[in-house]
């Protein structure tokens, strides 16, 4: 169970944050809690019924009327609905509504864009992302982030996972840290042998695992994925989904996806997007259509737009 | 139309042959051990070599590599990450004005800055050729981070890197051969310019070594220069070896510029 401090990005905000950490601790405390939790998650999975997958889950981001502009033009607006712990959210819609503008806000990615803007509130753990004595550079460590295509740095294996641990001087261990890391992505024991090799190196799929290896090493509490499987092939895709499966028991994940069966697969909770033009000006930006479990917005959308694009009528 | 240009191409490849040639035939003669290891002979003595201009050709330029190469990379990653594309834009284009200004008013601007009052040195003629290689080293740099992919940036901003950090540990490594290939084609394009010396670095004692850069020292386009016009033959056939000399110097630094840039281009490439 992952362990490590959660709390705010600066120390302010934390009574929230306490309360939970007592109710994870009771279910790391008692063995058949955490049997029953599990049991209770694979229900979940399985989109059947029980309770809703987010119910008793602390909120790890708020978002609150978002909206995402490049240089006035908006990109996305109007989003409002929450991130649960410990759960794989996705975000589905067609191209273009937004879901790669709206994730890059999420850990201030946006803010390298000249001229991108965010209106509205992201809470992080009740905390305001982007008020003032945020340092976006603290975010990032939290908030982890895998690309569309896998952008492992050309140096060798070990260093690319060694990156984030140099940089935050967390250099203690840093073999081990390394061998943990690629562990939990499921690569170890395809590089062990090779740590030394260059990470440009190894498959797309390898190197994807490489880049989610990179960010975990790091210890975040999110990981953001932005369609993390589309440059890969079924088998790699497949390894991946398994991964997300696997660390939402330790992470809070966020993935992007075009593919409905992945949703379907690997999300708890799904919100759907899809791009409005406005009455007046015409101008077209992304909107959020529905969010919730992902078993309801698949077999019981309530918003006859959502229901055409998981039948794929439309899309 | 294709005619034309190919007839253009044919031209500039004969112009090239032409030139080697010549200065070859005219200098493969005077091409022995005493060249490298003799300093001109005093006049009417025949033999005489170029190691003082040799020598002084060295440490100028590396003089000159040591000032521009730095202020160039920082500029250049200056442009490219950090400044504001406005002011990336003056900067490219003064660059290129730079890149373009008559050679010889390089020279008299050093010889108005520095030698006036204070005299003729190594250091001053270094400063010449800097101005020269600099706009050379930056463009050139500019040119292979931009062609480092932002995807890499993004991936170790993502990771909690700061932009300092980011270029650093990230996008230098993977430009660095780049950055060398500029070097080495500024180096070779420096190493062979004349006026910019004229002024600076024009009047030394041509029988010796000269290795404080505080003085003025010999150096192969100024040797060249002033034997070709001497009456001895002997100083006109060390002349035409010293060309030889500067011009396959030139030629491979040249060469291997550009095969070291095709290789750091694929190398790059692959990081996509
Ligand atoms: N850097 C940028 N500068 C200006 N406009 C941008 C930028 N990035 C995205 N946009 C615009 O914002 C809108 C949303 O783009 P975004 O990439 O977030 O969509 P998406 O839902 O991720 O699409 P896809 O499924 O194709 O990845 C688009 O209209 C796009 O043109
Ligand atoms: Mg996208």
């Amino acid at each position: 169970m992952h362990t490590n401090d959660k709390s705010g990005i600066i120390d302010s905000m934390s009574d929230d944050v306490s309360q939970s950490e007592s109710t994870e601790a009771d279910v790391v405390g008692e063995p058949g809690l955490a049997l029953a939790r599990s049991q209770a998650k694979l229900a979940e999975m399985a989109g059947q019924h029980g309770d809703s997958p987010q119910s008793g889950r602390r909120v790890v981001f708020g978002l609150e009327d978002v909206s995402v502009s490049y240089s006035g033009m908006v990109a996305i607006r109007d989003v409002a609905f929450d991130i649960h712990e410990n759960l794989a959210t996705a975000f589905i819609g067609p191209s273009g509504c937004g879901k790669t503008t709206l994730l890059r806000s999420m850990n201030r990615m946006n803010d390298l864009i000249q001229g991108a803007e965010v209106a509205g509130r992201i809470t992080y753990h009740g905390q305001d992302l982007f008020g003032a004595g945020v340092d976006a550079v603290e975010v990032r460590r939290r908030i982890g982030m895998v690309f569309q295509r896998p952008n492992p740095f050309p140096k060798s294996i070990y260093d690319n996972v060694a990156f984030g641990l140099r940089i935050h001087g967390m250099k203690d261990n840093l073999s081990d840290r390394v061998e943990q890391a690629l562990r939990h992505a499921a690569l170890w024991d395809e590089v062990k042998d090779r740590l030394k090799h260059s990470a440009l190196s190894l498959s797309g799929g390898q190197q994807q695992r490489l880049c989610i290896a990179r960010a975990l090493a790091i210890e975040p509490d999110v990981i953001l994925m932005d369609e993390p499987a589309s440059a890969l092939d079924p088998v790699a895709t497949l390894a991946i989904e398994d991964l997300v499966g696997v660390l939402k028991n330790d992470y809070t994940i966020v993935i992007v996806t075009h593919n409905m069966q992945q949703a379907a697969r690997v999300a708890d909770m799904t919100a759907f997007f899809s791009v409005d033009a406005d009455e007046k000006t015409g101008n077209r930006s992304g909107v959020l259509v529905e969010s919730g479990p992902t078993s309801d917005l698949f077999i019981r959308p309530s918003d006859p737009r959502t229901e055409a694009y998981v039948t794929g009528r439309f899309g | 139309m294709e005619g034309f240009a190919t007839a253009a191409a044919l031209l500039a490849v004969a112009v090239l042959a032409i030139v080697l040639i010549s200065v070859a035939r005219k200098g493969f003669p005077a091409l022995n051990l005493d060249l490298f290891t003799q300093n001109a002979a005093p006049f009417g003595q025949s033999g005489g070599g170029i190691e003082n201009a040799i020598i002084g050709t060295v440490i100028i330029v590396l003089i000159a590599a040591a000032i521009s190469l730095p202020v160039g990379v920082l500029l250049a990653i200056f442009n490219t990450e950090f400044a504001p594309q406005r002011l990336a834009e003056a900067i490219r284009l003064t660059l290129n004005v730079l890149a373009g200004v008559p050679t010889i008013v390089i020279g008299v601007f050093i010889f108005s800055l520095i030698v006036v009052g204070r005299g003729q040195s190594g250091i001053a003629g270094a400063l010449g050729l800097s101005i020269i290689m600099l706009p050379l080293i930056a463009r050139a740099t500019e040119e292979v981070l931009l062609l480092v992919p932002s995807t890499l940036r993004e991936g170790s901003m993502a990771l909690g890197a700061s932009r300092t950090r980011t270029v650093l540990t990230v996008i230098l490594p993977t430009a660095v051969g780049g950055i060398v290939t500029a070097t080495i084609v500024a180096v070779a394009r420096a190493a062979g310019e004349t006026a910019p010396l004229l002024f600076t670095c024009s009047i030394f004692v041509a029988t010796a070594v000269t290795t404080d850069p505080r003085q003025a020292m010999a150096t192969l386009p100024i040797v060249i220069f002033s034997s070709s016009e001497s009456p001895d033959p002997h100083a006109q056939q060390v002349a035409w070896a010293a060309a030889l000399v500067l011009i396959a110097v030139v030629l491979i630094g040249s060469i291997v510029g550009r095969l070291l840039s095709a290789k750091t281009r694929r190398q790059i490439e692959r990081a996509r």
